[in-house]
């Protein structure tokens, strides 16, 4: 339940801002992640919880963070995040990369 | 229908070019045709079990599971690359020599052919996965848009065959006296390309948390995700030979030391070239 509150409430917001302990709630609805734009601290691993509710797969994909992680619809899935230096780093839903984008800011 | 020819060209090209790389090293070995077959078929139905468990499979390990399962195969598929690579270090030279000879090669070839066999077998089935679940989605969605995307798919498996059949032509052109070393260098770096792959799969699943900094950056020269001009090319080098555009040092130091590995162990059973070596390198 309580889960389910911050994810609501963490969807309500734009920029969502990483804390150490807790995962970032990301949805990922009709192809399209919200939100887009997470904030992580940089030089700290973090943990992305990746919700898709869409009906279909997607790969969250992303090169510069080096993830490739399938995430069967109505799933979800944690993805770790190493370690960043400050930065920007692209990810996709690689089955949907015409509109399921997002960006990783580490700073 | 264009998205749908690009994934799924861009899945097939990366096992296309392991298969093409396994059939030129196998050339002239009696029953590869088979071994191919067989270890394509296996891939495809692995392929088809883990994209329908995809969901379960994921929940292994704290969650981690899709990461380490990624990673075994791998590390299974450079033991088998390894292997492969020994023992034809070993038996090697008298094949070459005794090319037209298929009586004796009937056995040594099938020994490796077996460990070539799951080696396509892994790479049908970790890049098959994807594009099953990517199909699965569009078809489970129904109507016209999913028929075009359909052919899409097949157009896209259709010229990732195509590359991968001209890469294998390319090899073929390659001097036969000369194949052998062209394909053990190939395969050693293919190797070395898996296991760096492979440390990053343990490390997204928190194993391995070493050395994560990345070392340099070239995705502005040449990115390996197969996005931008150059991107296709860097796929084909990302997976041929491991070019990563950013790696960290845990991944460099698993490139080398597979490559250092496979190096000193082929040397090893090479050195007494004349003396008998037993079944198992």
């Amino acid at each position: 339940m309580k889960s389910v509150l911050l994810a609501v409430l963490i969807a309500a917001i734009p920029i969502s801002q990483g804390l150490a302990d807790e995962p970032i709630v990301v949805h990922l609805k009709n192809h399209k992640f919200s939100p887009s734009t997470i904030k992580v601290k940089a030089n700290k691993p973090s943990m992305i919880l990746l919700y898709n509710d869409d009906d279909g797969a997607d790969e969250f994909d992303s090169s510069s963070l080096k993830i490739e992680r399938v995430v069967p619809g109505h799933a979800k899935a944690n993805i770790r995040i190493r370690a960043l230096a400050p930065g920007k780093y692209p990810f996709m839903g690689e089955f949907h990369a015409a509109t399921a984008q997002g960006v990783v800011i580490a700073e | 229908m264009i998205a749908a020819l690009i994934i799924v060209f861009r899945e097939v090209i990366e096992a296309g070019l392991i298969v093409g790389i396994v059939l030129a090293a196998t050339t002239g070995v009696p029953g590869r045709e088979r071994a191919v077959a067989m270890g394509i078929l296996a891939g495809v139905l692995g392929a088809c079990l883990v994209a329908a468990f995809a969901g379960e499979l994921a929940g292994l390990f704290q969650g981690s599971g899709q990461e380490i399962f990624n990673a075994t195969i791998l590390l299974l598929a450079v033991a088998m690359l390894t292997w492969h690579n020994v023992w034809m270090a070993s038996h090697g030279r008298e094949m070459a020599r005794e090319l037209k000879a298929a009586g004796h090669q009937v056995k040594t070839g099938e020994r490796t052919l077996a460990a070539l066999s799951i080696v396509v077998g892994v790479a049908v089935l970790r890049e098959g996965s994807e594009v099953v679940l990517f199909l699965y989605g569009i078809a489970a969605q129904g109507g016209t848009s999913a028929a075009g995307m359909i052919a899409g798919g097949g157009l896209g498996l259709a010229a990732g065959a195509l590359v991968s059949a001209l890469m294998y032509a390319g090899l073929l052109k390659v001097p036969a006296g000369k194949l052998f070393q062209v394909t053990s260098g190939l395969i050693t770096l293919l190797a070395a390309g898996m296991a760096a792959q492979a440390v990053i799969f343990l490390q997204n699943a928190g194993w391995l948390e070493f050395f994560t900094s990345t070392v340099w950056d070239t995705s502005w020269l040449l990115p390996d995700d197969g996005q931008g001009s150059l991107g296709l090319f860097g796929k084909m080098l990302h997976t041929l030979v491991g070019y990563t555009a950013a790696p960290n040092g845990a991944q460099l130091i698993a490139y080398g030391f597979t490559i250092v590995l496979i190096l000193v162990l082929m040397r090893m059973v090479n050195a007494p070239a004349t003396t008998p070596r037993g079944r198992h390198a």
